[in-house]
């Protein structure tokens, strides 16, 4: 048998493509973040911050309305005050409510900038000045292009690039991940962070942004919302519910003329009271979505935040939930990123276990994961255990560019393992000849999309082992569900076609990009555009800074450069660009979110209707009394248990609103048929056996 | 119901789906400038109006040209048209000697406030009429005003909806056809030929077409009796296969010189139906994929057939007082049954029922019974399917584009529930889309509403200008109580909506009626087709999106059923509270024992 990655017991634990602790992750509810909601919501009363939001502000004009009507009649010792200072009350916990909403999300983001704004004290930085000298500065007087110093225990005192030295850094402040990772000059691993700590060696930073436009800085002003601007989606729902507002607004004003003449065709009952006609009103406009509409934005980037991934805008995590095409690196995102040894395939006249012993001797010293991974596999396949020899006994040969080949020598073996030609070359100045079968079996891997590494004992060939690539446990299925979501996968690799066919064959990726230059992934995702196609991807490197500006949604790695970071429109501070396909799930869920409470919210109307229209004219036409299909034990009582039941939903459903509504990967018609069928018609049921309970308490306790 | 009637429905309804796709597919040849077999007889006469008119026939239009020439084009129509009628004394063709010293001594004056508002409606293609015809118009004024009018405002609206469809099929471009064009095509290869076709049609059965004065005949009992003559087959055709509905006769098609047989009554029907069901193919056509057409089509048939069940199953169960006082009121062999009030006996419930649901389900307003007399049931379906903005097939253009509106609407309510920004066609669902979509629907519920309100409520010194004799405007319905109510609510959805059919039992021919209902009728026309242009504009400049599994899917039983969903829930939810107050008010009371 010989081990493959589709076998059931893959070498990767395959938890590791679940999302992680939520390295910011913190409770939906939390007594400093609620009791600074509450205030918050008093504060957003002011109407000056409320206009921005028209189906509240229009609550909180009709409550203000109410209230000095209420005044008045109370200085005029006016009968009935009761029923309207209940409807007045209710009417501003509506808009408390709302606020309350949008304040919870802020709240949330303010406490976590609270957090960082901690890390960011003003330290002091070791400046190196033009002729040489080092001297002190405040961390705020740095300037773009300044260099400094850093040692171990220093603070970095402003993001830039290492342009001397290694270090290791805690980078806690921003990833919330404990283990240090390693900064160097040149490559991919050059950016630091303001912010973070030095923990070894010392380096030499050129800086590279100004005081206040740090990422520390932005990561601050991000979450706290400082910077928060409506995304094109959220203003086309705004102008939606602001349309409904209008037109209802038109429909409860007309109705003033409408009873006028049916109160004097009929001679009886009277024109209902602006009271009234504000809780209609009220109970009518989308209040449920229009108090949570900012709330679901701010809590979906919240949310994003949470899985370590910091979006640059909101417009950003909408985009996400659009992408059609998901452009994927084959290392380290499709593939666990090393080769692993799959197979022993001997040489004619040598067994398998000879072969699998030499292959293991050869690699006992070398530490790359391929040469871990073959000592692995003799030892699962043929019970061969490490040994531990000592340097007397046998002489280890390193790897070397030159010859291409390493090994041990041992008991007067010459055991060498490398690339076939290395090995071919070796075996012949041996004075050894080569099985024809070798060379055939390794052009076959090649073929296959792997990597032959041939094995000779002096001038005896034994055979050949076969890298391959491994695919990451649960990639397969990940990848499956895009495609039901309606996204296809493009890997991304440098391999020749030959191997990327190979392995994207066995990941199941839609299609590929092989021996991809950073130009041709920029070609790439023009192409796509063009075809009414979004494109996310994800990258690190200088190079990949014009594909991650090109991309609709760029993905970059934090451990990436800083042009890289500047280019994407996302940073995932883990730096796991399997990430990207949770950033997807957020985008689509923030989108569902608003939809789902839309649809339920204007839903509601129905039920709402069927309380209160019958309380407005059954004095004036008895027989509408049929309308009042919930039995509601009087019109006071009706209108008073449609305007609390109005209010209280938005309290219900501000955890739904801050969580988001729960996302299940499948095609869009299943989507929509379970998502109608719960926001939809659960709308259309709900406010029902709602407002008829809320009615029962009411006329139980004799508020009406 | 009766078997009978039913299956006059169903028939009718086949018929209808029978003739979508011929002449959508043809509409769509026509649009897109291929040739047809029409070609040879009409090209020479398409040509010439481009030479008459100077319009260069490639040269391509941005959405606010299109609606620049399409509101100039509107406003000279409308001049023309007042003018014709103020003259008309002065003008031949004119054997009764409207507006002149010799006129009938009965006849109707134009009065610069009727003249207006018959201006404003047939341009709007509303017709709408607050005058009698046989008693008010010259032949003249009948065909060089009014029957032209019914040829190009229903082409205007087909125009627009072209262009709305170009905005869905076009990507990444800056115009959405050209107005003369597309107005000039729609005359020429779809409106002459199907109302030649028709008006031969129904001069065979009896429709009259001369230029004679009116007959006077001495009746059995000797009584003496005018019958009134005119060039009708020519006008009545255009006018219901243009969604027109302005009746050369006061009676309308109950008249038996404008609809003489059950089977021109069944003519009629289809006649109204057909460019705006045929539009729904041509629509499927042009952007690409045909099923999204067939949705269309599934939702508006969906939405009628429910309707015309509904008013077909109030007027066949009747007034349940009759049944109460012994009277038998089901149907019989010997008897129709149900409420025969204001119905012509040679169509009986179930063709006038259908009837009803038609001209109002399309915006045409054409009647064969009077929909006053109808059970307060049967008349909150006409008027509700009005209230839906005319989309159950609707005027003919104006149908598919307010259909198209709530699409945009539903697609970017539900499209959100799929977890993508909305799209519809592969076109983005984004700010300026709905901000248009929104502004339509704030201009129609507004201005039924308003006028409505205002109408219930207004007073005017009796003999005032204003409204005349009757004072108050309330003093001019025929009924109290909510039946009352629904008589003004109907004028004022029924001029928004472009339908122009009347409940009747509306004295409207007084300066505030008419000036009010002619400002409704434009409102409810061009607040609607600017939005509609801006749209296909902005749809036009944007870039078709691929579709893939992730896409809301706009041709399934699911968005059939969220479309016409969304249509019946826009509607009831703005016009519930004065539904209320109105027939939902009377057939409760009906039903305890009150009439109106």
């Amino acid at each position: 048998m010989t081990y493959s990655a589709s076998d059931p017991k893959p070498p990767v634990d395959p938890t590791e493509l679940l999302p992680k602790k939520l390295a910011h992750a913190r409770p939906l509810f939390d007594t400093g973040i609620l009791r600074r909601a509450v205030r918050d919501a008093f504060l957003k009363l002011n109407p000056a911050r409320l206009w921005k939001n028209p189906v509240i502000f229009v609550v909180e004009a009709g409550a203000a309305v109410t209230t000095i009507l209420l005044i008045r009649d109370l200085v005029a010792g006016a009968a009935d005050t009761g029923f309207t200072a209940q409807i007045v009350l209710w009417l501003w916990f509506t808009v408390l409510f709302a606020n309350f909403a949008e304040a919870m999300a802020e709240a949330r983001g303010k406490a976590q900038a609270d957090t960082l704004r901690k890390t960011k004290s003003d330290s002091a930085a070791r400046r190196v000045t033009a002729k040489g000298k080092i001297e002190s500065v405040s961390a705020s007087q740095l300037r773009a292009g300044d260099l400094v110093i850093c040692e171990a225990g220093d603070t970095i005192p402003g993001d830039g690039e290492v342009i001397e030295g290694i270090a290791t850094v805690d980078e806690s402040v921003i990833t919330g991940e404990s283990a240090p990772v390693i900064r160097e000059s040149g490559g991919d691993r050059s950016a630091v962070t303001g912010g973070t700590r030095v923990l070894s060696d010392r380096i030499k930073i050129k800086i590279t942004s100004n005081p206040g436009e740090t990422f520390l800085d932005r990561m601050i002003a991000l979450v706290e919302g400082a910077e928060r601007q409506k995304t094109p989606n959220e203003i086309a729902l705004n102008i939606l519910i602001a349309g409904l507002t209008l037109i209802f607004l038109l429909a409860v004003v007309t109705l003033q003329p409408f009873s006028s003449y049916s109160v004097a065709a009929a001679g009886a009952g009277a024109v209902p009271g602006v009271a009234v006609l504000v809780s209609l009103l009220v109970c009518l406009i989308p209040t449920t979505i229009g108090g949570l509409l900012s709330a679901i934005g701010i809590a979906g980037m919240d949310r994003v935040m949470q899985h370590n991934v910091l979006a640059m805008s909101g417009k950003a995590v909408e985009a996400a939930g659009d992408v059609n095409t998901l452009l994927l690196d084959k290392t380290g995102t499709i593939t666990i990123g090393n080769r692993q040894a799959s197979e022993f395939i001997p040489a004619a006249g040598v067994t398998e276990a000879e072969l699998a012993e030499a292959a293991q001797l050869s690699s006992l010293a070398d530490e790359t994961p391929e040469g871990r991974s073959i000592v692995v596999l003799a030892k699962e396949k043929y019970g061969l255990r490490g040994r531990e020899l000592s340097h007397h006994e046998a002489s280890f040969v390193p790897f070397s560019a030159h010859t291409r080949m390493s090994g041990v020598d041992i008991n007067g073996s010459q055991l060498r393992k490398g690339a076939a030609d290395s090995i071919v070359q070796f075996v012949k100045e041996s004075g050894g000849t080569i099985p024809e079968d070798l060379l055939e079996t390794a052009a076959r891997i090649a073929r296959q999309g792997g990597t032959p590494l041939a094995v000779a004992d002096g001038r005896r060939a034994l055979g050949v082992i076969h890298l391959k690539d491994v695919v990451k446990g649960g990639m397969k299925e990940r990848l499956a569900q895009l495609r039901r979501m309606g996204i296809a996968t493009v890997m991304i690799t440098g391999d020749n076609p030959l191997t990327a066919a190979a392995i994207a064959n066995e990941a199941g990726v839609d299609s590929f990009l092989a021996q991809a230059s950073p130009a041709d992934k920029l070609n790439y995702i023009k192409k796509e555009q063009a075809d009414g196609r979004l494109v996310a991807m994800t990258g690190d490197g200088t190079n990949d800074a014009p594909a991650l500006a090109q991309a609709d949604v760029g993905l970059a790695m934090n451990t990436g450069t800083m042009a890289a970071k500047e280019a994407g429109n996302m940073v995932d501070l883990d730096s796991n660009p399997t990430k990207l396909i949770e950033v997807v799930a957020i985008g689509k869920q923030l989108l569902i979110t608003r939809g789902a409470l839309t649809t339920f919210s204007v839903a509601n109307d129905v039920a709402k209707y069927f309380a209160i229209i019958p309380a407005l004219f059954m004095a004036t036409y008895p027989a509408l009394g049929a309308l009042n299909i919930m039995g509601l034990h009087s019109p006071q009582s009706a209108v008073l248990s449609a305007v609390i039941f109005n209010a209280l939903i938005i309290i219900v459903l501000v955890p739904l609103a801050l969580r988001g509504v729960q996302y299940r990967p499948g095609d869009a018609g299943a989507l929509l048929r379970r998502n109608l069928l719960v926001y939809g018609l659960g709308g259309l049921l709900a406010p029902f056996p709602g407002i008829w309970a809320i009615d029962q308490i009411v006329h139980a306790i004799g508020l009406a | 119901m009766t078997t009978n009637g039913i299956l006059q429905i169903i028939a009718y309804f086949g018929l209808l789906a029978a003739v979508t796709k011929p002449l959508g597919a043809y509409m769509a040849r026509v649009f897109m400038g291929e040739r047809t077999f029409l070609h040879p007889v009409l090209r020479p006469l398409e040509r010439l109006c481009y030479k008459l008119a100077g319009v260069r026939e490639d040269s391509e239009q941005r959405w606010t040209q299109y609606a620049a020439s399409l509101l100039s084009f509107s406003f000279f129509s409308f001049l023309f048209v007042y003018g014709i009628q103020r003259l008309q004394g002065w003008l031949p063709l004119n054997p009764m000697g409207f507006g002149t010293a010799h006129g009938p001594s009965n006849a109707t004056a134009i009065t610069p406030d009727l003249a207006f508002n018959t201006a404003a409606s047939f341009v709007t293609n509303t017709n709408w009429q607050s005058y009698a015809g046989e008693m008010t118009v010259s032949y003249f004024v009948q065909m060089a005003a009014l029957t032209v009018q019914n040829f190009v405002s229903a082409a205007a609206g087909v125009a627009v909806a072209v262009a709305l469809i170009r905005g869905f099929a076009r990507q990444e471009a800056n115009s959405v056809g050209n107005f003369w064009v597309d107005l000039v095509r729609a005359v020429t290869y779809v409106f002459l030929p199907l109302s030649l076709a028709g008006a031969l049609l129904l001069c065979s059965q009896g429709v009259i077409q001369n230029w004679s004065s009116y007959t006077q005949a001495v009746t059995l009992e000797g009584a003496a009796q005018v019958i009134a003559q005119g060039p009708v087959a020519s006008q009545e055709a255009i006018k219901l296969i243009g969604t027109n509905g302005g009746g050369f006769f006061n009676a309308n098609s109950a008249h038996p010189f404008e609809n003489p047989t059950p089977f021109t009554n069944l003519l009629q029907m289809l006649m109204i139906f057909l460019v705006p069901a045929s539009l729904t193919y041509t629509f499927g056509r042009m952007v690409g994929e045909q099923r999204q057409g067939w949705a269309i089509f599934s939702a508006m048939s969906l939405l009628f057939l429910l309707g015309a069940l509904i008013v077909y199953g109030a007027e066949q169960a009747g007034n349940p007082h009759l049944a109460r006082l012994g009277v038998e009121s089901s149907a019989t062999t010997l008897q129709p049954g149900g409420n025969m009030e204001g119905k012509e006996v040679r169509f009986g419930i179930a063709a006038t029922s259908l009837f009803a649901a038609v001209t109002t389900g399309a915006s045409c307003g054409a009647v064969n019974a009077m929909h006053d007399s109808f059970t307060a049931l049967g008349g909150l379906v006409p008027l509700f399917n009005m209230q839906t903005g005319e989309v159950i097939f609707g005027g003919t253009g104006a149908g598919l584009y307010g259909m198209l509106l709530f699409a945009i609407l539903a697609v970017f309510l539900a499209g959100l529930m799929v977890g993508r920004t909305p799209e519809y066609l592969g076109k983005k669902i984004e700010g300026k889309e709905v901000k248009m979509a929104m502004l339509a629907m704030l201009a129609t519920s507004a201005t039924i509403l308003l006028f409505t309100g205002a109408s219930a409520v207004i007073e005017f010194t009796k003999d005032a200008y204003w409204n005349g004799s009757f004072g108050s405007a309330i003093n001019n319905l025929n009924n109290g109580g909510p039946h009352g109510f629904s008589e003004i609510l109907y004028a004022y959805t029924s001029a928004t909506g472009n339908n122009g059919s009347a409940f009747a039992g509306l004295s409207a021919n007084t300066p505030w009626y008419n000036l009010t209902i002619g400002l409704a009728m434009m409102f409810g026309r061009f607040l609607i087709i600017i939005p509609i242009l801006a749209v296909a504009g902005s749809l036009a400049a944007k870039q078709k999106l691929a579709a893939t599994s992730g896409t809301l899917p706009t041709h399934g039983v699911l968005f059939v059923m969220l479309l016409a969903g969304t249509v019946v829930i826009v509607g009831a939810l703005t016009f519930f509270p004065a539904l209320s107050l109105g027939p939902i008010a009377e057939h409760l009371l009906i039903l305890q024992g009150r009439l109106f």
